[in-house]
């Protein structure tokens, strides 16, 4: 699903260029649910950024199912990133003067669906996230697990190949947290692609996968065990 | 443009930030509504001046003779300059081109008008026929002096409203009635009125000059030359021919009366085209400082509206990162926020226009102030300072819309 080649990226500051990522060699298939852990600085939301078109790798290739990703324009960037990609941030980045429903109806309003069919598939996805009695609430009416699981809705309502989340529970107490996770594993047992920005060890241990970044390489590439996180939420 | 989904997405929007919807639009109707009302008020002026002028024929001279002030070919000043019918008559022959009505007053002194035993405290003048065009006067009943009268030198005379109203009010008429002018008797033939409410020049008592210069010991004495110039398509055209006419008056009255040539007080020209003038040309300031004041509060309207564009772009461009990053394309996010943009400008430009314009149609002709009249405003010039001021509006949001759009997606959702 997801091919990388060779990945460097540097930033400039100032007069001095920042190496962020020096060489990334990395693949992921459809299915999987990988966790990139690292400490600030690694490099794992240069890496994830890039893997979701929101900024542009210097050097190296990147395949997203099949095609190559590289010199997009932004309308382009805009058409991939919609059809292929879904996003979940740690600030929920939900928008505040609409309600969940219409928050998890807008990419589909980008992919030009009529209003009625994206009211419907809201639902459908909120229902999965067991929000559904909660579709007109606006953000800030919701609790911090409910807006992350309002944006993990809006995140699939575009039915995308990947779904990066950039540390998804970084703003979210351990239960909530859990509770997180388990819908995140839930998605990825029907067949999502999934990857997960944390450095958290223990959300790290309940994907299928995790790669360590250090100072712009990845350090470990190892598959581990899963731990469910529906053991910790009643 | 017409997109049913955008324009439900704009209406969301609209709906979910009321406040400031409802200041943009303020800004922007206020602006409107300010610019519509200064130019309704500077066209009510122009009215007003107008109207101020109807009394007259706006293209009539006076001229008397007054007393010479300087010294001139071993004559002293202080010197009464007397104006004489020959001075009339060489002014028709000579100058004739010039004007199209002119008219001769004598004022008799010492007169005594008696009607039925009742003594009459009004002023006796002699004139000719066209003194009712010059001094722009109805007529009311009857017939005004004609030239027959004056060359036959026939005993009538004209009265005016205030003299029927005060004398004949228990006749039907006047017409027909006599009254004794020191002695001699005239046959009422008309009434005649005077424009505006000021009366005060309904004081006299009209008789042809000829006999009115006969009968009270006149001779060929006449107090006042009258005269009206035509009037020429420009304003301009007309000012130019009065000051020609006067000046070349006035050579021949200072030459054939030994007057200086320096000497401006001997005699006088009233000319109400002149102080016309002034009006116009403080009218046509007055006017331009409104547009000026306009234009500004205009301007004042583009930059509170960009300013608060600015505003609300900034706020959005969290917003917009997202948007991007659900896979907005740059232009869509451009056209919402101008869409957005376009309409509530246009939206509260026409209603601060059918407001200010209302309140004009409804205010407007019941406002009777001198010098406004009906304060009234151009629809054409009104509407193109409302797309003028959407135009703006749509400029002033697409720039920092677009620079927003151009903050990549990562920057604009990082947390602060």
């Amino acid at each position: 699903m997801i091919q990388i080649e060779n990945l460097h990226k540097s930033y400039k500051m100032g007069s001095n260029s920042l190496h962020v990522l020096k060489g990334i060699n990395f693949s992921v298939k459809e299915g999987e649910l990988v966790a990139i852990m690292g400490s600030s600085g690694s490099g794992k939301s240069t890496l994830l950024n890039i893997l979701g078109m929101l900024d542009e790798l210097d050097e190296g290739s990147y395949d997203l199912d099949g095609v190559p990703i590289k010199n997009l324009n932004e309308t382009k960037a805009a058409n991939y990133r919609n059809k292929f990609l879904g996003f979940v941030f740690q600030s929920f980045n939900l928008i505040n003067y609409k309600n969940a429903m219409e928050n998890v109806a807008l990419p589909l309003y980008y992919q030009r669906v009529g209003r009625k069919e994206r009211q419907e598939k809201a639902l459908k996805y909120l229902d999965q996230v067991g929000l559904k009695e909660w579709a007109d609430h606006l953000p800030s009416e919701l609790s911090g697990g409910q807006k992350q699981r309002v944006a993990i809705a809006r995140a699939m309502a575009a039915e995308p190949k990947v779904l990066l989340a950039d540390e998804p529970t970084g703003a979210l107490d351990s239960t909530t947290s859990y509770e997180v996770m388990d819908l995140i594993q839930k998605i990825n047992d029907q067949g999502n692609t999934i990857l997960i920005v944390t450095h958290e060890e223990d959300i790290a241990h309940m994907c299928k996968r995790i790669v360590h970044l250090k100072d712009g390489v990845i350090l470990e590439d190892k598959k581990v065990d899963q731990v469910r996180a529906d053991q910790y939420v009643q | 443009m017409f997109d049913i989904e955008r324009w439900q997405e704009i209406f969301d929007t609209i709906r979910k930030n009321k406040l400031r919807t409802f200041l943009t639009g303020l800004s922007v109707a206020s602006g409107i509504f300010i610019l519509v009302i200064l130019l309704g008020f500077g066209q009510g002026m122009q009215n007003g001046i107008d109207a101020e002028f109807r009394g007259d024929a706006a293209t009539s001279i006076w001229v008397w003779p007054q007393r010479t002030t300087v010294e001139y070919r071993g004559l002293n000043p202080g010197r009464r300059v007397q104006l004489v019918n020959e001075n009339y008559q060489t002014i028709q022959q000579s100058m004739n081109a010039d004007f199209d009505k002119a008219s001769i007053l004598y004022f008799p002194r010492d007169v005594q008008i008696v009607y039925k035993n009742d003594l009459l405290v009004y002023n006796v003048a002699g004139t000719n026929g066209d003194l009712q065009i010059i001094e722009n006067e109805f007529l009311s009943e009857g017939r005004y002096i004609n030239e027959t009268d004056v060359a036959q030198n026939a005993k009538v005379a004209i009265i005016s409203n205030k003299i029927k109203r005060e004398v004949f009010s228990e006749l039907e008429t006047p017409i027909g009635e006599y009254i004794t002018i020191s002695g001699a008797g005239f046959r009422i033939v008309g009434v005649y009125g005077e424009y505006g409410e000021d009366e005060g020049e309904e004081e006299r008592i009209f008789v042809p000059i000829s006999t009115a210069q006969l009968t009270f010991n006149g001779s060929n004495k006449i107090n006042n030359l009258n005269f009206m110039l035509p009037e020429k398509e420009s304003f301009e055209e007309t000012i130019a021919l009065n000051e020609k006419f006067t000046t070349e008056l006035l050579r021949y009255l200072k030459a054939d009366h030994g007057i200086a040539p320096e000497d401006d007080r001997a005699i006088h020209i009233w000319n109400p085209i002149q102080e016309a003038k002034r009006f116009y040309t403080l009218g046509t300031a007055i006017e331009l400082f409104f547009w000026v004041v306009g234009f500004l509060t205009i301007i004042a309207g583009v930059v509170s509206v960009s300013n608060i564009m600015l505003i609300v772009v900034k706020e959005r461009t969290r917003e917009i990162g997202i948007r991007k990053a659900l896979g907005a394309k740059p232009w869509s996010v451009v056209g919402m926020i101008m869409h957005e943009a376009i309409f509530v400008t246009a939206i509260a430009g026409f209603s601060g226009l059918i407001f200010s314009m209302g309140l004009l149609e409804i205010v407007g002709p019941h406002v009777e102030v001198d010098y406004i009249l009906n304060p009234s405003v151009n629809f054409g010039v009104a509407l193109s300072t409302v797309f003028l001021l959407i135009g703006a509006g749509a400029l002033a949001g697409f720039f920092p819309a677009w620079k927003a759009v151009k903050v990549k997606v990562i920057e604009a959702l990082r947390d602060e």
